[in-house]
């Protein structure tokens, strides 16, 4: 591999496994501040027990998102400073007012939380973390803001002296049609992650506590939720990308003729080549009516795309990864189905109201508890939604190829001129190493504080005996 | 008005370095001052509300840097590549010990936790130091921005400068005392005895260090920060805690303040050629960018120095670390 194959690597391995944390933690905090509501409406002392456990595991989570996020906002300067000048004016604006605008709420916020029960007023403390969970969502918001300007660039005027990119509308740039349709995607998908994390936990401790029935079925409603969430909002981005990146959606469907009325394949057998010999289970005008809106649209292929890009562009292979586009968003949809069915089937399981659906059959016995086989099954439920997540953003960033930010500037073109195989390898070893490090600290963490009492009383022996204030 | 967004991006490196500086300060004292579990806890719990705001500084300078300063960010990160890996890395494995610590009991894993902590803290504060020694000295900047030079050695051969060496052991003095003077602020018994008994010897080393370096060079930063670090050490003989502390912040502020306007209007020395080196204006965004970080400077900053000044108020008591006989 060259030097640029191998930052790119690097910019994936790093990226993915930092977004296998965010979505946790922006689904932890919402929790735990829904859970704290809870109790203080409530005051059933269950709700307060449950707060503090979210909160737990919101703050490791928290933690390894912060120091790889870290590396993000370092990455543009450090692999691709060519990019960095040419559109760091328009794309470095939104990292910086992400950091302050968002990640100081929520990294004094979890804190003013975490150490300030007994510190803070009640009111004031439930407060804090509602900041937080308002300050993950932004946070959100704004670097899915950055990654929409490399999906659609907007907002900016290139100077005809230097070639550089200039911000023209920050406003602009923060409505780009992408975000305002990726966001609620992305936020649904976070839901199934978070959501899948509490239902493993709920199902593998219920024994331990009842209120881990109750977390289980929070979980399960969230993971469903944000199920159906994806669905609907996952339709109206494929709507908004077959508009800007035409490209990507054809390449989804390895469709390589324009089609009116297109199907759409469910599963496909053999080479994805150009005339369609391989066996596919199709479902007819699908792909029309995702991608437009209507069952007899006409789809762009990916012979008309690249005539035409090569025209726009000049001499070039604007084509990516097919195989690698296709399977990605099969992959990413059927685990997200697979969780919601997992989800459905526990609440199916697990919920009174099943009981009383009138003209139940017996056979499929609602409401009589988790059944064993399906226990065995636990580790799916965290691990479904973290497959569809990540799927789907290598899809998004993949099939993107070869352009960096679409249409204006590729990904050769971004990366830093100076640099060498010998240092990406370093680095890359490098952070193969301490990540998997983290996951490893982090995984038998998660599982020792799962394991504790819930209701344990909080250790007294750490507490300070109130010494006089330092100012 | 460059001269403003180029004060904005100072003022973010400087809360950077002075905060996390004396949360570096702590983890590198962790096993110093701490001599069993317990006391090692409450040296972490000084921190442990604070680090984490304390290292989004980071974000804001570089996020700043990026924003304002595009070339010079590009110029600086992909030259300093592997010694930027390292800190980031060591940031990595910082962060995830300082938090993880205390959410497992086992004995081995709080002391695994302590050893990385120390360790990474220690490291960090070398590699940024020699970065900024690098960053005063300038970097072997080709036309296009990009160092010169081929393999691991392209990035890593400035870290071995004297310049690199400079900065790399003023920065650990630096954090040693920033974390010394805050830790004699924030606890009580053994621990607060021992950590200002170490700010006073490190306040007349250091002092007499700056001093001989100030005389030898003739640079009058040297000779003031020897100073003020000087009146540092004196606190702390006497107890003052909180004005040895603030006398130490000043001091560093003060040097990263020299360190970011000591070349003038040049933010970037390239040492190949002067031509190639950056500027303010040269490395400047365009008009709507930084009408940007003007916002931000002028709205959302305040508004943050404000909420976390109020969480130190909140965690204002000192931490204990007698042990309590139960």
């Amino acid at each position: 591999m060259d030097v640029l194959d191998l930052t790119r690597l690097q910019f994936a391995v790093v990226t993915i496994y930092h977004y296998l944390f965010v979505p946790l933690s922006i689904c932890l905090a919402v929790t735990a501040a829904g859970l704290q509501i809870a109790w203080m409406r409530t005051n059933n002392d269950k709700y307060l027990h449950l707060t503090k456990f979210v909160g737990k595991l919101l703050i490791v989570t928290f933690a390894v998102g912060v120091v790889t996020g870290l590396v993000q906002e370092f990455q543009f300067g450090l692999g691709w400073s060519a990019f960095a000048r040419f559109y760091g004016d328009v794309f470095g604006p939104t990292l910086a007012i992400e950091g302050m605008l968002a990640f100081f709420l929520e990294a004094t916020f979890l804190a003013l939380w975490y150490f300030g029960w007994e510190r803070l007023p009640r009111r004031v403390h439930a407060a804090t973390i509602v900041v937080v969970a308002v300050g993950t969502l932004l946070s959100a918001y704004i670097i899915l803001a950055a990654n929409s300007f490399m999906q659609n660039p907007i907002a900016y005027a290139l100077d005809p002296e230097t070639g550089r990119a200039h911000l023209t509308s920050f406003a602009e740039l923060m409505t780009n049609e992408v975000v305002l349709a990726a966001f609620p995607h992305t936020m649904a998908g976070a839901a199934m992650a978070g959501g899948g994390v509490l239902l493993a936990i709920g199902m593998w401790r219920a024994h331990a506590d009842p209120a881990f029935t109750t977390l289980g079925r929070i979980g399960a409603w969230t993971t469903l939720l944000g199920g159906l969430g994806t669905a609907i909002s996952g339709d109206h981005l494929g709507k908004v990308m077959t508009a800007v990146q035409p490209m990507k959606m054809a390449a989804a469907e390895a469709l390589y003729e324009t089609t009116t009325g297109a199907p759409f394949s469910v599963l496909a057998i053999g080479e994805l080549g150009h005339d369609r010999p391989f066996f596919s289970i199709e479902v007819p005008y699908l792909l029309s009516f995702l991608g437009t809106g209507s069952f007899g649209g006409t789809v762009q292929g990916i012979d008309d795309l690249q005539a035409q890009y090569v025209a726009e562009y000049g001499p070039g292979s604007y084509v990516p990864m097919i195989p690698v586009a296709f399977w990605t968003f099969r992959l990413m949809m059927g685990a997200g189905i697979a969780a919601m069915a997992f989800a459905a089937f526990y609440l199916w399981k697990n919920a009174g109201f099943t009981k009383r659906i009138p003209m139940m059959p017996a056979l499929l016995q609602p409401g009589t508890g988790t059944p064993r086989w399906f226990m065995k099954l636990v580790l799916l439920a965290p691990m479904l939604p973290a497959a569809a997540n990540t799927f789907g953003w290598i899809f998004t960033e993949t099939a993107r190829q070869p352009w960096l930010a679409f249409g204006i500037s590729t990904t050769a073109e971004g990366i830093s001129p100076g640099l060498t195989s010998a240092e990406v390898i370093a680095s890359l070893a490098g952070f193969t190493l301490v990540y998997g490090l983290l996951a490893i600290a982090w995984i038998r963490l998660v599982v020792h504080l799962s394991r504790k009492p819930l209701r344990e009383p909080e250790k007294t022996t750490d507490a300070d005996p109130e010494p006089a204030p330092a100012y | 008005m460059i001269t403003f967004w180029f004060a904005v991006l100072v003022l973010a490196w400087v809360l950077y370095f002075v905060l996390e500086g004396f949360d570096f300060g702590v983890g590198i004292l962790t096993p110093i001052l701490g001599r069993d579990e317990h006391e090692r806890g409450a040296v972490i719990r000084t921190v442990g509300p604070f680090w984490d705001g304390n290292e989004v500084w980071l974000v804001a300078a570089v996020g700043v840097t990026f924003a304002a300063f595009p070339d010079w960010y590009a110029a600086w990160m992909s030259a300093l590549y592997l010694p930027l890996v390292g800190v980031l890395l060591l940031l990595a494995v910082r962060g995830v010990a300082l938090e993880f610590r205390g959410k497992h009991d086992a004995p081995s894993w709080r002391r695994r936790s302590d050893h990385l902590l120390a360790w990474s803290s220690g490291g960090i504060v070398l590699l940024w130091g020699a970065i900024l020694g690098v960053l005063v000295d300038g970097l072997a900047l080709r036309a296009d921005g990009e160092v010169a030079g081929t393999g691991l050695s392209r990035s890593l051969g400035p870290l071995f400068s004297p310049a690199a060496g400079l900065g790399a052991l003023a920065a650990l003095l630096a954090a040693i005392l920033l974390g010394a003077t805050f830790l004699s602020l924030r606890t009580t018994g053994p621990v607060r005895r021992r950590a200002r008994d170490l700010a006073r010897h490190t306040g007349t080393f250091g002092a007499v260090a700056l001093l001989v370096l100030g005389v030898s060079t003739g640079n009058s930063m040297a000779l003031a920060a020897a100073a003020i670090v000087f009146v540092a050490g004196l606190q702390a003989r006497r107890a003052r805690e909180a004005t040895a502390f603030g006398a130490v912040v000043v001091a560093v502020a003060a040097t990263v303040v020299a360190i970011f306007t000591v070349h003038g209007d040049v933010v970037l020395r390239s040492t190949l050629d002067p031509a190639w080196s950056l500027t303010r204006e040269s490395a400047a965004a365009g008009p709507e960018a930084l009408k940007i970080i003007t916002v931000a400077g002028v709205l959302i900053l305040p508004g943050v120095i404000v909420y976390q000044l109020w969480s130190y108020w909140v965690f204002r008591r000192r931490v204990a670390s007698e042990r309590v006989p139960s």
